[in-house]
């Protein structure tokens, strides 16, 4: 076990010595960072508390005051600290992108492997829903689900019912990828073999299919999270957010319906806007910077890893 | 040849469907007899069914493949009547397979040792403590240092590789090994050191060995028996000495006579004129006869047996008397 966790860390190590060549990989890496770190400490980060309302000297709320010292970005329509709820927001949008992202990662490299390794009827089944899946506007669809499964009152956090919309609908990608992948994985030789020293489907898919793939569904999931936050900012925009407990797409909404706009406000929709954009920016370019290093096929690191391969070698053979 | 045999093949039928929905005969009506310790070849063209008999006797046919008739004797159990779970369990304990190009078929980001390893205790046969002992015993019984267990396929070369699969073939100790093409993609040296390698395991092992090659050379070196198919037949099958002393088939002796002679440098290479049979679209008469250089009228109306010309040796060729024979 010691064993497999040094190598672990040693191709960590080698990992990491490649990223931090990619300077767009560096780029998108800080930004999830600070976005995840700025959610993780928003307590630290912040005086006032989100739903804390700021009043002036004469007790009246400082309503869509403009960024100041106290309050860096303002306040809003009510006297909320925009800064203090942005921070926060930053914690519901992540939470909901990141959980919902895993789910859609979940489903859709199950599938996936499931329709690409045992083909024929389970194949078929699993693509024709997928096409279904793929044809359906997915917005108005998350709309209408969310907003139904809402009015059932089933007392679900709204959060859990978008999480879980947004997890269920957006396997379909990461499924045909990942089927796509297992088909060719499944015709290598190497399966072949397990299968005749008497492997079973569970022990080839664990075993020698799954380690195959890892790297996509890495990549894969780095980038469906991008794609998760945007859903959910998009519908807690539409108003199908949980607004007890404000995501930047909730913050979107409240400035949109109480005319910041109208009034002036940019601090009230500017934030959020750019918060949405930060993550999603980082998510993508940390996503095809994954997938570039860890696709093999895409690989131009190949002769970096050579070189390291060379050296591995060397040191071992000297033991 | 005598005594009972180890692995009994008859009348072994093996069918594709193509994509397009025909069927194509892979095998038709394949017989012969592995005995305990023996090595028998078999040699054919590319297409001729030689991959297809092992993978049909492994029951490790493709998708589209199916084996339409015949019985598979491995010491009294017709290995074609088992269930898929239960055929599982005969998969490298009763017979394991060195497969073509094996250097493929170590999967490259699993340390060797590991993969030997995983052999083993899929058939739970000892504990995790003895597995690893075997495991690099086996590696050093292939003469592959034991501290190169944990090194991953790419560190090693190809014959390396290659013995690598031929340790792991013999990991459960197995009755029946088959070898498809083990010296393929080899260069010569390694070539030799692999046969040799075969050669000494079946001598302290006592295993059967079922060898499928195109080099004639391979065959003269290790075989005992041989089995000579063309498109999906058996064209000729006897003791080695039969074949290369007394072949009676003429697609045997084309094949023969196209085997370079190093004797006699300056002579021009004989080849056989034509292609092996589309299995999509079979001659209708002897599978050989649009190539044969003896063919008379009868032969493409005529589906020849197998005819036992002289004890153990067998001729699928209506130019030849026998009996026909009986295979049971």
């Amino acid at each position: 076990m010691s064993e497999n966790w040094k190598l672990f860390l040693r191709n960590l190590a080698g990992f990491w010595r490649t990223f931090r060549r990619n300077k767009l990989g560096l780029a998108g890496g800080f930004l999830v960072l600070v976005a995840a770190l700025a959610a993780i400490f928003a307590p630290a980060l912040t005086i006032y508390a989100p739903s804390e309302i700021i009043r002036d000297e004469n007790n009246r709320a400082l309503t869509f005051a403009p960024p100041s010292v106290h309050e860096p970005l303002g306040t809003d329509d009510a006297g909320h600290d925009i800064w203090a709820q942005l921070i926060f927001g930053a914690r519901i949008s992540l939470t909901v992108g990141f959980l919902a992202g895993f789910i859609a990662m979940f489903v859709g490299s199950a599938l996936g492997i499931a329709a690409g390794y045992f083909g024929g009827k389970i194949d078929t089944l699993i693509m024709r829903v997928t096409d279904v899946l793929l044809v359906i506007p997915d917005l108005p669809l998350m709309l209408v689900l969310v907003a139904t499964i809402r009015q059932m009152e089933l007392k679900i956090s709204p959060l859990a019912v978008l999480i879980v919309v947004i997890g269920l609908l957006y396997w379909t990608s990461t499924a045909r990828l990942i089927r796509s992948q297992t088909l060719t994985i499944k015709e290598r030789q190497f399966v072949a073999r397990a299968r005749a020293i008497g492997a079973g489907n569970w022990h080839i898919i664990r075993k020698h299919i799954l380690p195959q793939l890892m790297p996509l569904i890495v990549a894969n999931t780095v980038l469906i999270l991008s794609t998760a936050i945007l859903i959910e900012s998009g519908l807690a925009f539409l108003g199908l957010g949980d607004p007890t407990k404000p995501s930047w797409g909730t913050m979107l909404n409240f400035a949109f319906d109480r005319s910041a706009i109208s009034n002036g406000a940019w601090w009230f929709y500017l934030p959020p806007g750019i918060a949405i954009l930060w993550v999603s920016l980082g998510c993508i370019l940390l996503g095809n910077v994954l997938e570039e290093m860890l696709n093999p096929r895409l690989a131009a690191h190949h002769l970096e890893d050579e070189k390291g391969m060379i050296a591995i070698t060397s040191t071992e053979s000297g033991t | 040849m005598n005594g009972k045999p180890l692995l009994s093949v008859r009348g072994l039928t093996t069918e594709f469907t193509t994509p397009e929905g025909k069927i194509a005969r892979a095998l038709d009506d394949v017989s012969f007899d592995v005995m305990p310790g023996q090595t028998i070849g078999l040699v054919g063209e590319s297409g001729s069914g030689k991959t297809t008999t092992l993978m049909s006797l492994m029951r490790l046919l493709p998708a589209g493949g199916r084996i339409t008739a015949g019985r598979v004797m491995f010491n009294d159990i017709n290995l074609l009547s088992l269930s898929e779970r239960e055929m599982r369990d005969y998969r490298w304990k009763s017979m394991a397979i060195v497969f073509q190009g094996a250097m493929n078929a170590l999967n490259p980001v699993i340390k060797v040792g590991d993969q030997i390893h995983e052999a083993i205790m899929l058939h739970n046969l000892m504990d995790e403590d003895a597995a690893e002992k075997r495991v690099k015993d086996l590696l050093e019984m292939v003469g592959i240092a034991r501290t190169r267990r944990d090194q991953y396929p790419h560190q090693y070369s190809g014959g390396m590789r290659q013995r690598a699969m031929i340790a792991m073939a013999l990991a459960c100790a197995p009755d029946l090994l088959f070898a498809d093409e083990p010296t393929t993609a080899l260069d010569v040296m390694i070539q030799a050191q692999v046969l040799e390698l075969l050669k000494e395991i079946q001598k302290a092992l006592g295993l059967a060995i079922v060898l499928v090659t195109h080099d004639l050379g391979v065959v003269a070196e290790v075989c005992d028996s041989v089995v000579v198919m063309y498109g999906g037949k058996v064209a000729e099958y006897g003791t080695a000495d039969h074949i290369y002393n007394e072949a009676q088939h003429p697609y045997t002796q084309k094949l023969l006579a196209a085997f370079p002679d190093v004797s006699q440098p300056g002579d021009t290479l004989a080849s056989i004129p034509g292609t092996p049979p589309r299995l999509t679209n079979l001659p209708p008469g002897c599978r050989f006869e649009p190539r044969c250089h003896l063919k008379i009228a009868k032969c493409s109306q005529i589906v020849p047996p197998l005819l036992e010309v002289s004890p153990k040796h067998y001729v699928s060729c209506i130019l030849r008397e026998g009996v026909e024979a009986d295979f049971r």
